[in-house]
Formats: structure tokens, sequence, C-alpha cells
């Protein structure tokens, strides 16, 4: 009985924090502007049962894409285990879905199997980052926390496998020792290798599994309640950025309205533009861009294939859409953390640009969409590089000379380089 | 190599003068009216559409700037008011479907151009191209033979991953019966010449190599003896790579347009 009203109380705690939490991510992500994704409901909902749950744009790379389908898998069926854990901890029964038989034999049985590949999968997955040493998962931008984020992540989840083996090993020994309250039921084709390990008294047994069984649900709710500090998060975030991830062409730039309205009113002095509130014209701060950029950099998980992609990143330049996203995550949890202390009027001095990312950076964008294209979860790097292009150009005029240079000879010839729109017929005419 | 332009290329303002309508209006762009190796691709693209009878006509010196590498350098300001006058000048002569030899004006005027106002029917002269080889009009006959010419292909990031135009500027050259190559990373997965995003009009910044080069080595890689292009400013970049690499007595760089004219005979 108490070991029920503890295990309520902290799933509780765990559950409370958790929505505590969340609820604060979802404050940050509408720091940023409204942006309307809600149309061709169909169309969105088959991208994210394609991308997100099909996991179709991690095939691109074969070996990774089979190692994360196999954790992908595990963590969405296991969770049907969850869900007896969660009711043998309330009400003080075991193994509820026993009474299942054959069934539910399967159903412990495939879970042991994909409990195996998870471990596997998440070994080969470290062995890449620490040892074989990846370059994609050894870039700069991830020394430090994000490197740590990554192995705790892993070395989590193969704990918890870990855990799950070994309880289910002690359990099958209790069942075969006819132990009070240790029903006869589940197959256990993996753990069942693990029981010559284990002692063979009834006491340590029961021991055995109920620390395990305890380790199991104790750490998937820590688990839940790290995600929203961690690169994690894109387990819960990859559907509704896919369900909200930008279905026109990728080399459509959106048209600012804003723009649209100064610019007729220019061009027709009778155009009266409808009352607006004052904006900046692109994004000096993450405030500037829209929720759905802010949604992206939650989604992050940092792959880095985007990063592995990009021409000007091939080529030994500064930028990385990685780091684009990163730095937008960063400095979103920071004016959150403003916004926590001392209101939302609050300035810091700080900025995205030039603060988190450098003008060089976004300099060295080719807009060749290849980080977009690459994105297993459909996060648009861009966009963002775009929206800090326009406030250094149209609020700032502070674009590289040669850009100015190119800009001048728009607005005075109608087109990039200095010649005159005269000869603009020239190349019919001469030979 | 394309050389003189034996035909008349009607203006718009001459067509309506004379009370016609064109088909098509061909969008010359920046790039093909003034850069001397694109203005040659331009020209073949008028000997196709004359070859085949396709009423077209320019806008001359009526024709501004899509305002592409103004938008993507982040001047919307300068993109919008571009926009604009084109398309007030586009609507004024009522036209319907446009045909251009840049993928960036293609993608303007495609895809933000309806935002503005400006609603066409808009194709890349490889998707041109296509159409005629599949309706007969272009049969890779009567020219030069590329007979089991080994040909890479380097897709535009704004005709391929920006608007899902792959198949088109392969179709062209498939006619040719030559020997069709792929780069490693191609269509979906091409890599950037280093030309987009109003990087053509400035200097690179510092890195171990320029993007160019590193594409160049790429397609090198496939030992071509034509590599070939479907838009201006990847003909520069591409040519220019070819040049440092030396290796301009070996491969030429030609665009699909260029391709289907001497393999044509035009």
């Amino acid at each position: 009985m108490i070991s029920q009203i503890l295990f309520i109380a902290i799933t509780l705690a765990a559950i409370a924090l958790f929505s505590f939490n969340l609820k604060k991510v979802i404050r940050n992500i509408k720091i940023g502007k409204a942006a309307d994704r809600t149309d061709q409901p169909q169309k969105r909902l088959m991208t994210m049962i394609r991308v997100a749950f099909g996991q179709s744009k991690m095939v691109v790379r074969p070996i990774p894409a089979a190692l994360h389908f196999v954790v992908y898998i595990g963590f969405v069926i296991i969770n049907i285990e969850v869900l007896e854990i969660m009711i043998d901890g309330i009400f003080g029964t075991h193994r509820v879905f026993g009474g299942l038989g054959s069934l539910y034999n399967f159903l412990i049985g495939s879970f042991e199997i994909l409990a195996l590949g998870v471990w596997v999968g998440c070994a080969i997955f470290l062995i890449r980052r620490n040892i074989l040493k990846l370059k994609r998962l050894n870039s700069p931008e991830l020394k430090g926390w994000p490197k740590s984020d990554a192995n705790y992540i892993l070395i989590t989840e193969i704990l918890l496998m870990t855990a799950f083996l070994i309880m289910n090993a002690a359990d099958a020994k209790l069942q075969a020792l006819g132990a009070h309250h240790y029903i006869t039921a589940g197959s256990f084709p993996v753990s069942q290798f693990l029981q010559n390990l284990l002692p063979a008294s009834e006491g340590s047994l029961i021991a055995i599994e109920r620390g395990c069984w305890w380790f199991h649900i104790l750490g998937i709710l820590a688990f839940l309640n790290y995600l929203p500090y961690s690169k994690h998060f894109h387990i819960l975030f990859a559907f509704p950025n896919t369900y909200f991830s930008n279905l026109e062409p990728k080399g459509e730039f959106s048209n600012m309205q804003s723009v649209t309205n100064e610019v007729k009113a220019m061009l027709d002095p009778s155009f009266t533009p409808p009352e607006a509130e004052a904006g900046r014209f692109g994004a000096k701060d993450v405030n500037d861009l829209s929720w759905i950029n802010l949604m992206n950099a939650y989604t992050c998980t940092e792959c880095g294939r985007c990063t592995s992609v990009c021409p000007a990143n091939i080529t030994g330049k500064l930028l990385s859409p990685r780091k684009i996203m990163m730095d937008t995550r960063d400095r979103m949890e920071e004016v959150g953390k403003n916004i926590d202390k001392t209101g939302s009027g609050f300035d810091d001095g700080k900025s995205l640009i030039d603060n988190y990312i450098t003008r060089e950076e976004i300099w060295a964008c080719t807009s060749c969409n290849a980080c977009v294209q690459a994105c297993p979860i459909n996060i648009d790097p861009l966009a963002i590089i775009t929206d800090l292009r326009r406030y250094a150009v149209m609020e700032e005029s502070q674009a590289p000379s040669s850009i100015n240079a190119m800009l001048g000879n728009i607005e005075n010839n109608g087109a990039p380089w200095k010649y005159s729109p005269a000869d603009r017929l020239n190349w019919a005419k001469e030979n | 190599m394309s050389e003189k332009l034996n035909i008349e290329v009607p203006t718009m303002a001459e067509m309506i003068a004379r009370g016609e309508e064109p088909e098509i209006l061909f969008w010359v762009g920046c790039a093909g009216s003034y850069d001397e190796r694109a203005q040659k691709i331009t020209r073949d693209i008028c000997k196709i559409l004359h070859h085949v009878g396709i009423k077209y006509a320019v806008l001359g010196t009526e024709e501004s700037c899509t305002g592409d590498p103004a938008k993507r350098a982040g001047n919307e300001f300068l993109f919008q008011m571009q926009a604009m006058t084109n398309i007030e000048v586009l609507n004024g002569y009522n036209i319907k479907k446009i045909v251009t030899g840049c993928p960036h004006c293609f993608n303007t005027i495609k895809n933000e151009y309806p935002g503005l106002g400006g609603s066409y029917d808009v194709i890349h002269h490889t998707q041109l191209i296509q159409d005629l080889i599949s309706e007969g009009k272009l049969k890779a006959e009567g020219g030069e033979s590329f007979k089991g010419k080994k040909i890479t292909y380097h897709d535009p990031c704004y005709l391929g991953r920006g608007n899902g135009v792959y198949e088109a500027p392969r179709k062209a050259l498939e006619v040719l019966d030559a020997q069709l190559v792929e780069m490693k990373r191609c269509k979906s997965n091409g890599l950037c010449c280093g030309a987009g995003g109003a990087q053509m009009f400035k200097e690179p910044e510092k890195g171990n190599k320029d993007i160019n080069i590193e594409r160049i080595e790429e397609a090198l890689e496939t030992n071509p003896g034509i590599i070939a292009a479907g838009c201006p400013f990847c003909m520069t970049m591409l040519s220019d790579g070819v040049k440092m690499k030396e290796q301009n007595e070996n491969v030429q760089v030609l665009d699909i347009a260029e391709i289907t004219v001497r393999a044509n005979g035009l």
C-alpha cells in the first residue's frame, strides 16, 4: 500500500513538473511572431504521417536510419509496457495484462527483442559519437553540453533497457519458483539468457525484480522531465513540427506584407495601407522570428545532417545550419529566463544576431536549401538566416559593400551589374 | 559555338504594334541579357523557339531584374519594387505564359510574383525542351552527334531542390544517346555552385576553398567530356572552376539549350 501511494505521488509530481516546463516552452515559442500554418490540413497530416511517423527522410543515410528506426519503434511499442507498469503501480497488481495469455506472451517477447535492439542501437550510436568520432557528430558547436546531452540520452536508454531485461529475468525465475504474487505470464526470449547471472534465493530475486521495476519507471519519469532541457525533445516536437512545416516550394521566400503595403503606397499615392503595428523589418532577436522558427529550434535534435550538406560548411566557412538552430534555442531560453525574472519588457542588451549568430555566418549562405532538404523533421534554418539578413540590410544598412553595390545597380539600372537598361537587347543585335 | 543570330527577335512592343499576341513571353533575365557567355545561351533559346515555330516575344528594354538577388540578400523593399514594376509591365501586355533560361527568374516569377498580383504559367527552358522532345518537334538529329560522349549534369538549386525540376533537363540529355553519368551529389542532394543567395555578387566568406571548386572537383571525378548546366550563374561558376583546374581543353561546360541547338543543327 505504501509503495502504491509513493508510486502515485511520484508519478503525479513528475507529470506536474513536466506540464510546468512544457508550458514554459510553449510560452517561449510564443515569444515569436504570429504565422498562419493551418491551411491544407489533410496535406499537413499526410506530411506528419510520412515524415515523423514514417521516418521517410531518415532513409537517406541507411545505417543511422536503421538504428534510429529500431530505437524509435522500441520507444513507441514499449510504451504499452509502460502502461502496464502504471496500472500495476497504482493498483498494486502484477503483470495485469497477463490474462491476455498467448497475446501477452507475444507482446512481452517482442518487447524483449526490441529492448535488445534499442540496447544495441544505442551502443552503436555511442561508438559512432565517441570512438569512431564521426565528423558530423563532433563539430565545434557540439562541444560541452550538447555532447554530454547526447551521451546522457544514450546511456540512459541503455540503462532503462538493461533494467527492463533484468527485471524480466528475475520475474521469470520467480515464476518458476512459484513465488507468491508472481503469476506465470510472459515469454522471455532475450532475458532468459540473463537468468543464470541472478541469485537463486527468492528474497534476492524479489529485491532485484522490484529494484529494476522502480528503476525502470522512475527512469522513464525522470527522462520525461529531462526532455525540456535536452535535444531529445524531438521525440515530442517532431510531430507538430512536421505538421506545421512549409508546404510551398523550397525556392519560394515569403513576401513581407508590411513591405508590400509600403511599396504599394510608394508606387500608387492613392493607396492607403491598412493600419499595422510598427514592427521591425527582419529579425534582430528571437521575438522578431515567427513561432515556427522557434518551434523548429526546440525540435532540432542536433543530428547535423543539415550542416554536413551545407556547401558553405563543407568548404570551411563559418556557417553551420545546425548552429543557427542551436543558437536560436539558446537565445530563446535566455529570453525566457529573463521574462521569468523580470517580466516581458526586460532588455538584456543582447540579441540573436551578433551575440549568438555572427554576420560572417549569415553572409556565407547560398540559400541553396540543402539544409532544409536534409532535415529529417522539416526544420528550416534558411528562414532564420533570411530574416537576419533582412534586419542587417533593411534596418541597419549593414551589408557587405559588394552587396550594397549590387543593390544600388538593381535600383538604378534594373540589373545587378552596372549596365545601361538601354543595352538590354544588345544580345539580339551583336554577334 | 552558337554564333550569329540570323533571326529577328520580336519585342512585345513591336508585336502589340502589329496587333499580334505571342504564345509565350521569353523572359531573358539580367545574366542572359548582359553576360557574354549567357548571351549565347539566350540566342540559342531563341533559335529553338524559332525552329519549332512558337510565336514568342521578349520585353527587351522593358524588362528589369526580377529582384531575386535583392530578396535573397534581404532587401525585401527593393525586391517588391522590382516585382511590382515588372508585374505592371507583364499584366499590361496581358502575358499568360513565360519561359526563362534562368532558374532564379523562374523561381521568383513562378512562386513569389503571384502574391504580389502577377500570376503566370512559368516554365524553365529545359521544361520547354522536354515538352518539344515529347511532342516530337525536337529530335536531336541533323546536327552534332553526342553519341557515347560522357555528360554529367549539374542541378541548379533553384530549379532542382527549389522547385523539384530534376527530370526535364535529363530528358533533354537522354535523347542524345550520350553516356550520362551522375555526380555523387545530384538531384535533391545536389551541391550548390556557390553563386546563389546573392553570393554571385560578393567575395565568398573565408574558408578552405571556394564552393565552385569543390563542385568542379566532384564533376571532374566523373571524367566528363561535357558538364551540362541549366543556369547562367552555374555556368559562370562551373566554367571558372574548369579554368582554375586547367581542364578547359578537355571539358566543355554547356547549357542544355546549347546542347539541344547543336544536336539539332540549328
